[in-house]
């Protein structure tokens, strides 16, 4: 049995505690995040997500964790808006496969 | 000339020509699991975008609500509107094997057998915005799970892909064709020797033979 972890900052994810999953608020200090980041790793988290702001700031601890069946690190756009990381991540996917993008055309 | 040194023998002649054979087995049998896991990645990959586009978009209009409630209440009742929820999700996660890679599927539980039964707070002291907004993010959340299974699914098998392209490569551009100029360079030599070995004979047997004429000729003369 897994659970799941949502990071980022407050404002955009307190609402997911209403669904009952796990949420860790960021609040400015990037070595707590980088520490709770890893904590999420190792412990009994299948699936972290994480919103585009704070993923911009953990992207080496992300890109870690990448190839490990689990957990699934999971970009969602926050409460500021879409920055098209999430989107960008997936198009990293397809570069790495195919060698080039050729689903998002660009 | 191989760029390795090898011993111009038969025994090594017969190793290579296994070796080859090997590799390219092994050559067409990578090929076709590359095919196969690139075909079904871009499957995977366009759900993955269709997926990431209306998971963006449903937590974008969830957001909008949280907002909207959170500007219409305070901020100690919103917090202790959401302090104690009174559902919690979790996941069970098992694994499906892809040609060879292992990708997850999740399945999740709610810990109330109600799954509508989200809202952790009374409604008389809270906005029905917030009601909305809950609401609205409950209904994007079992697409966010389908996302989180598709995305991951899609960076393992990235790189797969990518470790399996590497190796049909070498052994396309690298292995298959040093074994071959190995194997070249020993079937020449060996030929080589071969008509070496040959030739020794035959002049030794050209020798004996003009020996016993001459030996015949000094006979007769004295004769």
């Amino acid at each position: 049995m897994y659970n799941i972890a949502v990071m980022g900052d407050r404002d955009s994810i307190y609402g997911f505690a209403a669904l009952g999953l796990e949420i860790f608020p960021y609040y400015g200090n990037e070595q707590d995040a980088v520490k709770q980041l890893r904590h999420l790793c190792e412990g009994n988290y299948a699936i972290i997500y994480i919103t585009e702001a704070l993923a911009e700031i953990l992207e080496d601890e992300i890109d870690k964790v990448r190839e490990n069946p689990l957990p699934a690190i999971i970009l969602i756009p926050g409460v500021s808006g879409n920055t098209g990381k999430g989107m960008k991540s997936v198009k990293i996917s397809v570069e790495q496969a195919v060698g080039s993008d050729i689903i998002f055309n660009g | 000339m191989a760029s390795t040194q090898v011993n111009p023998t038969r025994m090594e002649l017969t190793r290579l020509k296994k070796k080859l054979s090997t590799a390219i087995r092994g050559h067409k049998l990578l090929k076709d699991k590359r095919d196969e896991l690139m075909r079904q990645f871009l499957e995977l990959v366009r759900e993955n975008k269709a997926l990431r586009e209306k998971v963006e978009k449903g937590i974008e209009a969830a957001n909008k609500n949280f907002v909207l409630a959170g500007a219409l209440m305070q901020d100690e009742v919103l917090n202790a509107a959401l302090l104690a929820p009174k559902q919690s999700v979790s996941v069970e996660a098992g694994s499906k094997n892809v040609m060879s890679v292992e990708i997850p599927v999740f399945e999740y539980k709610t810990r109330l057998a109600d799954e509508n039964d989200i809202y952790s707070y009374g409604f008389a002291f809270t906005s029905g915005d917030l009601d909305d907004a809950v609401k609205s993010l409950s209904e994007v959340f079992p697409d966010m799970l389908r996302l989180a299974e598709c995305e991951k699914s899609c960076q393992l098998m990235a790189a797969e892909i990518e470790k399996t392209r590497r190796r049909v490569n070498a052994l396309e551009h690298v292995m298959i064709p040093q074994t071959r100029e190995s194997i070249k360079y020993i079937t020449m030599k060996l030929d080589e020797n071969e008509r070496s070995t040959q030739i020794r004979l035959m002049k030794v047997k050209d020798m004996m033979i003009k020996e016993v004429i001459e030996e015949k000729h000094s006979k007769a003369a004295q004769g």
